[in-house]
């Protein structure tokens, strides 16, 4: 509860929302309490009165009635009402957006074709039609304000519904013996309550507009009662000659709906989990890089890394994903990059073309150096005619790195005349001569396909083709193979080594899997905790591993033909990534040969030969 | 043909999806999923299902645990129809362990509110028995008291594994489906989990039916395993023959696309990797398209299935 006000009031437009929303609140329902002349008391002889005049601080109406007490009076009935109709439709609306979203098939059907029905009517036609059948007053508006904000709710919280109901835990809780009542009341429910709070948060704005609405047309609140609607209704009449008795009324109205609206902007974004996480931040198109110190970096490799650290911005904590990590691949070479979650591997990879995203990501330290050129030191403008024509990515999910919207065709032209210039036509050409090259059968098919229609190996060679486009240099692929099935990974494996090696490529292989791995890379950089732990080629690290990390993962990793067993483990889990700093190994804790000295200093990497470990005592 | 001694068996189990095709089309079309598919598991077993995604094992799998109701064919377990069973009584014999341990867990309940539901609902304990039980089970899966008051979010892939393997042994169900029990966790972590579900399997006498697209797994803890392609069962073997001699040319090709370090896979490069269409299933073989042993007559007749010893396989030109 604390840290949400403290989210609400970091909003400052929020805050004065809240702030203004809390006087009107405390005042008007406070008004039978103050000493205030009765607002239904007619005298005549004082009528249309100015505001700051003796005895009525905002003036008198028509009837000489006192306009402050009218005023506030009428705001807590007017908030009355329109926090009921509110509450109301959002408790109907609900429940039967939940019921709805729930139970799918019929029962959503008929729900909400009647909701569509409902929503077909002009709001205010079909509130006047209910307020006509039941009869004038305010209590009979409030229920056609509500009754027509019911398919709002409705619509709304059946389609969150949906998504919940979906989630694995609704049949985990179905499992364990809950009926649907009680899914609905202590799964879907809390689930859902954000959701709600939100969209009253927004709504009751405009209900307590709609009441006003209905009140100045007259069928709300009847004479004497004084709600907002019917002031500003009976100022109407007198809004040329005195203005003051409609402008009261309405400033109230200015101010209760612009403090809703505001606080309601900040209940959301407090409340929403995607806004929350920061998931609508428009990241920056290049990371951040903020460098400490100059890394001299003399070597002149196709590709030289040297130093890269890239950390991660929560809350002013630098929290760092790699920590000084140091490559170089040659021309032709296939560079493979092995960690778990969390050490740093892809982190790594983005910021080679700093495309961490940024907000949270900030490059603190290192040098990339691509054919002579440090990117790190680039503007925006050769950063971006780097990426995907002389560096081009493949990614783990083509059905995310691939518009859904787009047919394939039109995606690979783009990719092409995006860095030619050149004709559609010959786009046309260039595309399909890559489909045909990554094996596509029926290629005018897939050409005029979407992404969802073709199958997950045939989107990867998709993607593959679109990297190649710009007959790129270096090939960034980030666990390309991780979502294909055994048969196609197999497949794309050899494909991608069959093309790297016909047209001279660089690759940056990153995965966690040593079998992958060894099918196509000729070096290999293990990471862990954010650094490289082990470096050299790839037949002497799968034969023998020197760092205890890369054995003691490699005899972890289930191998066929050795029947049901028990394995052997690593202890614990990998450490996630913290703004804290360590000293010593950061694989310590899991080591299997670690002695004391190994947490008394940092470890340095050392080369011996043509690999590097850093490892106080390494397999020899 | 059931044997006494299965803990759960199915017969002819089908699932088929129907859709219509258009809005004033009243015809619907038929998507198969699973393929008219028989099934016995033992006490104290367990059965791995592997195969590739879109197999269908997913959907055989949920029909089992009763989470998804089969189009043709029947379930028993312990020699009774899972339609005989009173309503909430099935999850007592049956349990499923989820893929993705974070999302198979509510957001915004603890892990002890999400542990207390079985016991609450399915084993009817009361507060002091609930609370013993799960001081008893966090511990033999080897996490600590502490964490009992924490939301799922703040758990690692490993622990929240834990967590569901801890909530479906609470149910006290002897057979537990098991979807891709180690594939969301990281490589150091997954031993670490099949080595506590064969421990656990001893101890509390569990039958396992385990799904999933990699052999190794299924291999480090399965006793027999099953084949499927498209839908359709294509061999049954003991696990240790099926790997050391794969008889269909489906499992052949699937241990021979495995990865493994400092071996180069042999596999025709040109192969087609295509699953046939769910809406119009060929006539002959589904895996013809892709087989290194097709012949003519593979085309228009789907091989029914062959018993050889304690092996059974679909296929005219097995790999013996």
């Amino acid at each position: 509860m604390i840290n949400f006000l403290k989210l609400i009031s970091r909003n400052k437009l929020a805050l004065f929302g809240g702030i203004l929303l809390i006087i009107i609140f405390v005042v008007s329902f406070l008004s039978p309490l103050l000493p205030l002349k009765d607002p239904d008391v007619i005298k005549t002889s004082d009528r249309f009165l100015l505001p700051f005049s003796e005895g009525y601080l905002l003036g008198t109406d028509h009837l000489g009635r006192d306009l402050l007490s009218r005023l506030l009076w009428g705001t807590r009935l007017s908030l009355l009402v329109g926090i009921s109709a509110a509450l109301i439709s959002a408790t109907i609306g609900s429940i039967l957006g939940t019921i709805a979203g729930f139970y799918g098939n019929k029962t959503d059907n008929v729900i909400m074709r009647v909701i569509d029905v409902l929503m077909a009517f002009p709001y205010i036609l079909l509130a006047l039609a209910i307020v006509a059948v039941l009869g004038p007053g305010l209590f009979n508006a409030m229920i056609a304000v509500a009754l027509v904000n019911i398919p709002f709710f409705a619509r709304n919280i059946r389609g969150v519904t949906v998504t919940i109901a979906n989630k694995e835990f609704i049949d985990a809780a179905r499992l364990s013996g809950m009926s649907n009542f009680k899914i609905i009341v202590y799964e879907i429910f809390p689930n859902i309550l954000p959701v709600i709070v939100v969209t009253i948060s927004t709504t009751v704005g405009w209900m307590i507009l709609e009441t006003a609405g209905l009140s100045f047309l007259g069928l709300g609140s009847q004479p004497p009662q004084a709600d907002l609607g019917s002031m500003l209704g009976e100022g109407r009449s007198s809004l040329i000659v005195n203005p003051h008795t409609s402008y009261v009324p309405g400033a109230m109205i200015f101010l209760i709906v612009i403090g809703v609206n505001l606080f309601g902007d900040g209940i959301r974004d407090a409340l929403d989990p995607r806004l929350s996480k920061g998931e609508l931040v428009k990241p920056q198109p290049v990371t951040q890089i903020k460098l400490d110190n100059n890394v001299e970096n003399n070597n002149n490799s196709f590709l030289s890394v040297k130093n890269l650290t890239t950390a991660f911005n929560f809350n002013n904590k630098l929290n760092l994903a790699s920590k000084g990590v140091s490559f170089d691949i040659k021309k032709g070479e296939c560079l493979g990059l092995i960690g778990e979650s969390g050490s740093g591997k892809s982190v790594t990879a983005l910021s080679i073309t700093c495309l961490v995203a940024s907000p949270p990501g900030v490059i603190v330290n290192g040098s990339v150096k691509f054919q002579g050129n440090d990117i790190l030191k680039m503007n925006y403008e050769q950063i971006r005619e780097l990426r995907g024509n002389k560096i081009s990515y493949i990614f783990q999910d083509p059905l995310s790195t691939l518009h859904p919207l787009i047919k394939i065709g039109k995606q690979l032209e783009e990719t092409f005349i995006e860095y030619n210039h050149q004709k559609n036509k010959e786009a046309v050409l260039k595309g399909k001569e890559l489909l045909k090259l990554v094996q596509i059968p029926n290629i005018e098919n897939v050409w005029n396909s979407y992404p969802h229609e073709l199958s997950g190996g045939m989107r990867q060679r998709v993607s593959i083709a679109m990297a190649l486009t710009n007959d790129p240099e270096l090939i960034i692929a980030d666990e390309p193979t991780t979502a294909l099935d055994v048969t196609v990974q197999a497949q794309i494996l050899s494909l991608l080594d069959t093309l790297r090696k016909e047209r001279g490529l660089s690759v940056l292989f990153i995965s966690h899997d040593f079998g992958v791995v060894s099918q196509i890379c000729d070096r290999v950089i293990v990471m862990y905790g954010g650094q490289i732990v082990e470096e050299g080629k790839t037949e002497n690290i799968m034969s023998k591993p020197r760092h205890p990390y890369t054995s003691q993962l490699m005899e972890c990793v289930p191998h066929i033909g050795f029947g049901k067993r028990k394995l052997l483990t690593i202890l614990g889990s990998p450490p996630s990534i913290t703004y804290k700093k360590e000293i010593g190994c950061s694989f310590a804790s899991r080591c299997l040969i670690k002695k004391d000295n190994c947490l008394n200093e940092d470890i340095k990497i050392v080369r011996k030969g043509d690999s590097e470990v850093r490892c106080l005592y390494p397999h020899e | 043909m059931n044997d006494i001694m299965d803990i759960l068996s199915a017969n002819n189990l089908s699932k088929f999806y129907s859709k219509n095709k258009g809005l004033f089309n009243k015809q619907s079309i038929n998507l198969r999923a699973v393929n008219n598919i028989n099934i016995n598991l033992k006490a104290k077993e367990s059965l791995g299902i592997v195969g590739e995604s879109g197999c269908g094992k997913s959907t055989l799998a949920k029909m089992l645990a009763g989470l998804i109701a089969p189009t043709s064919g029947e379930i028993k377990i312990q020699n009774k129809g899972i339609n005989n069973y009173e309503k909430y009584e099935l999850p007592n014999h049956i349990q499923y362990m989820f893929q993705d341990p974070i999302s198979s867990l509510n957001p915004r309940k603890t892990i002890y509110q999400s542990l207390a539901t079985p016991l609450k609902y399915l084993r009817k304990l009361d507060d002091k028995e609930i609370e013993k039980e799960i001081k008893s089970i966090i511990k033999e899966v080897n996490l600590k008291e502490e964490f009992l008051n924490r939301f799922p979010h703040e758990f690692s892939g490993g622990q929240a594994q834990r967590i569901g393997i801890a909530r479906v042994l609470l149910s006290k169900a002897k057979i537990i489906i098991l979807d891709e029990p180690v594939s969301a966790l990281d490589v150091s972590v997954q031993s670490q989990i099949l080595n506590l579900l064969n421990d656990l399997q001893k101890k509390f006498e569990l039958s396992y039916i385990v799904i999933s697209h990699d052999l190794a797994v299924i291999e480090a803890i399965c006793d027999r395993i099953m084949v499927m392609y498209f839908g359709d069962i294509v061999e049954k073997s003991d696990a240790k023959k099926l790997f050391q001699n794969p008889y269909h040319p489906y499992t052949n090709l699937l241990l021979k696309s495995v990865p493994i370090k400092n071996q180069k896979i042999e596999i025709q490069s040109l192969i087609e990797t295509e699953l046939p269409d769910p809406i119009n299933p060929p006539k002959g073989c589904s895996f013809f398209s892709r087989c290194e042993n097709k012949a003519e007559k593979c085309k228009d007749i789907n091989p029914s299935e062959t018993v050889k010893g304690n092996r059974r396989f679909k296929c005219f030109f097995p790999n013996i």
